[in-house]
């Protein structure tokens, strides 16, 4: 993509399947019951096991590196996380460059699932 | 103020993490990555990388030993049963490739009451076996009801 102040990121749009949350726990080392047991998940209080924050924290990476030629380009990303993300529900990540200089983007980036922006002012530097 | 903030500054012992293949590509397949760089060692060298390389991201994988006994220290009194991810930023330097040796300390950054809830900040610093750092992180736990 060309990178200017006002330019939109690609959209990325992902949608979890059931056990995703299982394989990520693997992958990531975190077994937090609330994301690999429904019966536990919901005795706190949650529809089901939910996702991990950091799993749609690395969509929203993606979705920069992969707008900015690798992974080489993400200096920096910095998120809130809101709501809560579940499986098999479809999220997308947009954001728009705020700045661009002396060969830096500043993106500001959002990842939304149905009416709950589960990651909320996520700010990225990309290395042009 | 329902907790300590005697624990702000304590800094916990280093730990090393040693970067596999196959986790690398565990967790590219697992966050959903194409990317050739983390799934085929072949394209990685061609591309001059010595091995695949980590997603950016992967920094949660070698940094989570090194904070889990920063969590879950009785001196800092965080309740995990109530406790949320509130915010998390990562900076970046060189990229982590499969075979790397990539250590990281931990320490309290700050511990502070806002509108009943408890903010529990934790500051993360990687370095790989060159002592280049790979990547800083600021982890941001926050505890309801407090």
């Amino acid at each position: 993509m060309e990178f200017a102040a006002g330019a939109e990121l690609p959209e990325l749009t992902v949608t979890p399947d059931k056990y995703l949350t299982v394989r990520y726990a693997g992958a990531s080392g975190d077994f937090n019951p609330i994301h690999v047991d429904d019966e536990f998940a919901r005795a706190v209080g949650l529809p089901g096991r939910i996702l991990h924050g950091l799993f749609s924290m690395a969509l929203v990476a993606r979705a920069h590196t992969e707008a900015a030629g690798g992974p080489a380009a993400l200096k920096r990303l910095s998120v809130e996380f809101r709501g809560m993300g579940l499986p098999e529900q479809e999220i997308t990540v947009s954001g728009t460059v705020a700045s661009v200089e002396e060969g830096v983007a500043i993106v500001r980036a959002e990842a939304v699932q149905g009416p709950n922006a589960i990651i909320h002012n996520a700010e990225a530097e990309l290395q042009l | 103020m329902g907790f300590s903030t005697d624990a702000v500054g304590k800094t916990y012992p280093p730990l090393t993490y040693a970067v596999g293949r196959e986790k690398i590509r565990e967790y590219a397949l697992a966050v959903g990555e194409t990317n050739p760089l983390h799934l085929d060692v072949a394209a990685a060298r061609t591309a001059g990388y010595a091995d695949v390389v980590a997603p950016p991201m992967f920094a949660v994988v070698y940094a989570a030993p090194a904070i889990g006994p920063a969590i879950f220290d009785p001196a800092v009194g965080l309740d995990f049963g109530l406790m949320v991810h509130g915010a998390q930023e990562l900076a970046w330097g060189p990229l982590v490739v499969a075979g790397d040796e990539v250590t990281t300390t931990v320490s309290v950054e700050r511990i502070e009451e806002r509108e009943s809830m408890g903010f529990f900040v934790f500051a993360s610093v990687s370095v790989n076996q060159d002592g280049d750092t790979v990547c800083v992180g600021t982890w941001t736990n926050v505890v309801r009801g407090i």
